[in-house]
Parts: structure tokens; C-alpha cells; sequence
């Protein structure tokens, strides 16, 4: 019999499509409240970190150069208090096979789709992802589809999504291009169901579990180069998968130690499920539409549950603009000799703030870079953010109104970044994960929303309190 | 006219306006959730806006409006933007490469 394949149908089969894509049963982990096994969801990949590196090192992903940029250094610290201004490294990621981090949380998943007998892969992406999911689906023999939101309702697409529509393309994927919303993944649950494919969910344990070599990878290369750990970690966030791997990574190294720092660019105001708002912003990755709410309920993707928990690791969450983002990348540039980004390097701008507030000994790496190209580039995107009548100006970034202009400083001194509340944002993870409780939150469900904030049981019960939920 | 065989873009209409159902903020909820694929004809000829079934490059058949033949991107290093230099040459003028200028 032929499966109805409409909204509704498509939907209430959900649970079933995503258990035959992952070849991993999710209720295996639940309590059936608000607490799941986090580590034992880690766990089931079954690959160690060594594992992960050999599978990694056999398709050109991984062990990437950790590069000082001196000049931007030498930069930030003319604006730094005397003795102030920490050396700023950055791995060069934009050296992996596809062009970007994302190549290490594919290979993984991709390995692993291989293993289990899937004929293809699938992924929801319209960032390095798909891209990535590509490369490796070709490396391995495997077929590849990737399903973007790309255009709004006129059919006009953001430069960058197209150019990664177009290197999907070329690495052999077929692309599936969406206008906005988040019937997204019921085109993707239908073509998963369809196809047979496996599910190379950004947020499966494959791919977080991808993403801690990269974290492991820094401990060693500053211990080598160094003597010691980084300082400060900092990480873009976005589907929080890079502060989670990282963080993993770094803890697996024994680099306790190191500050985990996670920065977006502020696009506050700006809806991301817009028609209207879609072409208004001027990243589409990187920014808090994304970063924030995968922070606050990592719990909504494309798996029932998401590996990538960053509230657990994060020591500040800091945001920057559009404007920095850009300037920050004209710079990397200009002044280093790498055409990188713009979008990847969100928390470079951010680590040429924070570099600042600590001493000129201080190490302080970011840990990414990526593929520049046609429509990815700081020149089509500003020039397709004034076609769509944003305001670009040289100003304070402090002055910047996501969907209204574009502020570039008007001098390098005014970078500068803003802290986020991470106390607000752990009682919005605990608001959101009270509806999975049968009414009273049990013992293991305080403990795993202790352990999900990185807070403190009373912290968690204050929270739970302050909502009249009974503990 | 497309010719069975050729490299072709099609539209479809993945969900008229009126059926969906998912939360979404108004301007959203009043335009239709679009869909654009490639593949290969399968019809025999076919004109632009026809009504047309392809086989896509994993294989999978779909159906849509005709919308281009042998499609191709545009996307490019955008238009000049004269911000861009300034931000250079402040750039080159405070860390002063190749000496005072």
C-alpha cells in the first residue's frame, strides 16, 4: 500500500522516519520525563576520539594549522590597555576536504551511514553542512541529498545559499532548494521516508562527536607550540554544535582549564521564519535566530534529541554584528593574507574584542575558518544587503539595527562585544523542558537540567519555583 | 522546447498557502511553501510552465513546472562596494606596511 504522503500524515510518522534514518532508537535514552541519558546517547556512536580522527584523517578532514595572526594582534592591541591584548590563533578549518568545521561532524556520520548498509545520506542544511555531507558521501561511494531553505517568495536567494546549492552540485548531491518555513523538514521527513537514506542530522551524536577532535586537536597544538592550554576558547554558535564538540574535545584533553566562550552576531529583531525578513538579514549563519533558541531548547531539530547541548559547556555566550562580522573579515584579508568567510568568522571579530581584556601572555584561539567563494564574500553580500535596502555606513557597531543597516566601524577600537545572560537563558531551557514532565519534575530530572544549564541545584529549583512546578 | 534527456529546473507548489499549518508569523502564513529542483526530462518535449516529470540526481522522480533548461548560476563576487576599500586602506594606514608613509 502507498504511504499518504500529505502534511499531516508525513508528520504524525515522524518518530518512525527517524528511527529508520539514524539506525539509532532515541527512547533507548529517555525516562520518560525530562531527563534522557545525554552521555549514554554519546556513547552509542560506539567510536572513540581516536576512532573518529583515523575515520577523519582517511578523507582529508581534521589536523588543520593552528595559525597566529600577528597583525591582528598587533592590531587589537593598539586599542588594549598597556600589557593587555592576548595573542590570537586561529585553526585554519577552511583546509578541510569541502572547506569548513562541518567536514569533521559529516565524516563521522557519514562513516557510520556507510557501516549500517544505507545507500545515501540525507541532510537539512543551507550552510558548509550540506556541502560537507556531499564531499564525504562522495569520498564514500554514497548517494547525497540536501534539502536548503533558499529563497523567499519572489524566488530571490541569499548569494551565500545559492553558492553552497552550487557546491553541493558540484560534489555530486542533489540539491533541494525551499522557500522559508519550517515545513522544511516535512519536505526532508518525506524524502527520508521515501528514499531510505540516512538521516546526517547536524545534531546527531555522530556529528557532535565529529566536532570534539577539533577541540582535542587545539589542547595538543597549544600544548606543542606553547607548553600550555588555550586560555580562551571561542567558538561561533550556531546550532550550538561547535561549542558542544569543541568543548567535549577540550575537556577530553584534559584542558579544564580553558575559557569556552560562544559568540553570534546580533540579529535581534529579525524573525527567522520570515518571508519578508529573510532577505534582510546579511549572514545567514552564525547569527542568535539560530544560536540562541538551539542554546535555550536544542531539543527542536531533526532528531528527537540533539547532541548539541551548549548551555552545558559555554562560559559566556557573547554576541557582535553584521558589521564587525564583515570588517573582521575584510581584515583577515587585508592583513593576513586569507580570504576566509564571512560568516565563520563571527567569533573572530568577537576574540579581537575579547583578546583585549587579557594579558599580552594569554593564548587565545578561534576555532574555525571557512571557504570563501562567489555570493560567500563580504563584497556580493553587502551588495545584495543594499539592493535590499539595508543602510550600510561606517559608524558604532553599537548603533547596528539588524534589518536596517549595516554598521562597519569607523575605526578598529570600536569593536566590542556583549555578553549575553546566561542565567536568563538556563531559566528558558528549564521553562521549556518542564512540558516533557508528568506534572512533578523527579530527582533525575533536577539533576539533568543542573547538568544541562551548567548551574547548581538550587539554581534549578529557584527556576523551578519561580514557575510554580513541583519538584 | 525541452527535448526528453536535457537538464532541466522544475517549480512545484510543495504546499498552497491556505494548507499550511505550522506556526509561522503572518507574512509567511500568506505565500506559498515553493519547491526547486533539477533532473532530467523524462517527457518527451515539453514547453516552459508545462506541467513535467524529471529524475533528479540520486535518482528520484519528481514532478513540476517546467521552469529552465539547461539551468545555470549567476551568482557572482557582487557589485563593488567602495566601503570595502576604505576599510583597507584605514587598515593599512594604522598598521603602516612597508614602513611611514
Amino acid at each position: 500500500m502507498k504511504l499518504a504522503k500529505d502534511y499531516d500524515s508525513v508528520m504524525g510518522r515522524s518518530a518512525d522516519i527517524m528511527k529508520a534514518s539514524l539506525g539509532l532508537d532515541f527512547n533507548d535514552f529517555e525516562s520518560g520525563s525530562v531527563a534522557f541519558d545525554y552521555e549514554g546517547l554519546m556513547k552509542a556512536t560506539g567510536y572513540t576520539i581516536e576512532e573518529v580522527d583515523r575515520i577523519q584523517s582517511r578523507t582529508g578532514v581534521g589536523h588543520t594549522q593552528l595559525l597566529e595572526l600577528r597583525n591582528i594582534t598587533a592590531l587589537a592591541r593598539k586599542y588594549a590597555k598597556p600589557g593587555f591584548g592576548a595573542r590570537i590563533f586561529v585553526k585554519d578549518e577552511a583546509a578541510n576536504a569541502s572547506g569548513s568545521f562541518k567536514d569533521r561532524r559529516a565524516a563521522c556520520a557519514v562513516a557510520h551511514a556507510k557501516k549500517l548498509g544505507y545507500k545515501g545520506v540525507i541532510a537539512a542544511t543551507s550552510g558548509n553542512y550540506g556541502a560537507a555531507v556531499a564531499s564525504q558521501a562522495a569520498m564514500q561511494g554514497m548517494k547525497c541529498i540536501i534539502v536548503q531553505e533558499c529563497y523567499d517568495s519572489n524566488g530571490v536567494g541569499q548569494p551565500e545559499i545559492v553558492e553552497k546549492a552550487r557546491k553541493c552540485e558540484a560534489l555530486g548531491a542533489e540539491v533541494i532548494q525551499l522557500t522559508v518555513g519550517p515545513e522544511l523538514f516535512y519536505e526532508h521527513l518525506s524524502v527520508m521516508e521515501d528514499s531510505g537514506y540516512f538521516n546526517a542530522s547536524l545534531y546527531s551524536p555522530f556529528g557532535i562527536a565529529g566536532v570534539e577532535t577539533l577541540g582535542y586537536e587545539i589542547a595538543m597544538d597549544c600544548r606543542e607550540k606553547f607548553g600550555k592550554d588555550p586560555d580562551m576558547v571561542v567558538c561561533t554558535q550556531a546550532g550550538g554544535g561547535m561549542v558542544t564538540g569543541t568543548a567535549r574535545g577540550l575537556i577530553k584533553a584534559g584542558a579544564t582549564d580553558t575559557q569556552v566562550v560562544a559568540a553570534s552576531i546580533d540579529l535581534t529583531g529579525l524573525h527567522m521564519a520570515s518571508d519578508v525578513q529573510f532577505n534582510k538579514k546579511s549572514c545567514t549563519t552564525g547569527h542568535t535566530g539560530f544560536g540562541v533558541p538551539h542554546a535555550t531548547n536544542p531539543d527542536t531539530g531533526d532528531v528527537p534529541r540533539s547532541a548539541a547541548r551548549p548551555l552545558r559547556y559555554m562560559d559566556r555566550y557573547v554576541t557582535t554584528t553584521q558589521g564587525e562580522v564583515m570588517y573582521m573579515t575584510e581584515m583577515l584579508a587585508n592583513l593576513e593574507g586569507l580570504e576566509r568567510g564571512p560568516a565563520g568568522n563571527t567569533a573572530l571579530a568577537a576574540a579581537f574584542a575579547l583578546a583585549q581584556e587579557l594579558p599580552e601572555d594569554a593564548i587565545v584561539v578561534v576555532t574555525e575558518t571557512e571557504y570563501t567563494g562567489a555570493g560567500k564574500h563580504i563584497q556580493p553580500q553587502l551588495d545584495f544587503a543594499r539592493e535590499n535596502g539595508i543602510e550600510i555606513v561606517f559608524g558604532d557597531p553599537k548603533d547596528d539595527v539588524p534589518g536596517k543597516n549595516i554598521v562597519l566601524p569607523a575605526d578598529p577600537g570600536l569593536f566590542k562585544v556583549k555578553d549575553l545572560d546566561l542565567d536568563k537563558l538556563r531559566k528558558s531551557l528549564i521553562k521549556r523542558s518542564v512540558p516533557r514532565a508528568n506534572g512533578k519534575l523527579t530527582a533525575e530530572d533536577v539533576a539533568f537540567l543542573v547538568a544541562d544549564t551548567r548551574s547548581d541545584e538550587a539554581f534549578v529549583k529557584a527556576a523551578l519555583d519561580e514557575l510554580g512546578v513541583e519538584y | 522546447m525541452a527535448k526528453k534527456g536535457e537538464w532541466v529546473r522544475i517549480h512545484k507548489v510543495v504546499l498552497a498557502a491556505a494548507e499550511r499549518t505550522a506556526k509561522l508569523p503572518d507574512d509567511t502564513k500568506k505565500v506559498d511553501f515553493e519547491m526547486w529542483v533539477k533532473g532530467t526530462l523524462q517527457n518527451e518535449t515539453a514547453e516552459i510552465g508545462d506541467e513535467v516529470t524529471i529524475i533528479t540526481a540520486t535518482g528520484r522522480e519528481e514532478t513540476g513546472k517546467l521552469l529552465e533548461v539547461n539551468p545555470y548560476y549567476t551568482h557572482s563576487y557582487g557589485k563593488f562596494v567602495p566601503e570595502i576599500i576604505e576599510i583597507d586602506k584605514k587598515l593599512r594606514e594604522i598598521m603602516q606596511f612597508g614602513g611611514e608613509n
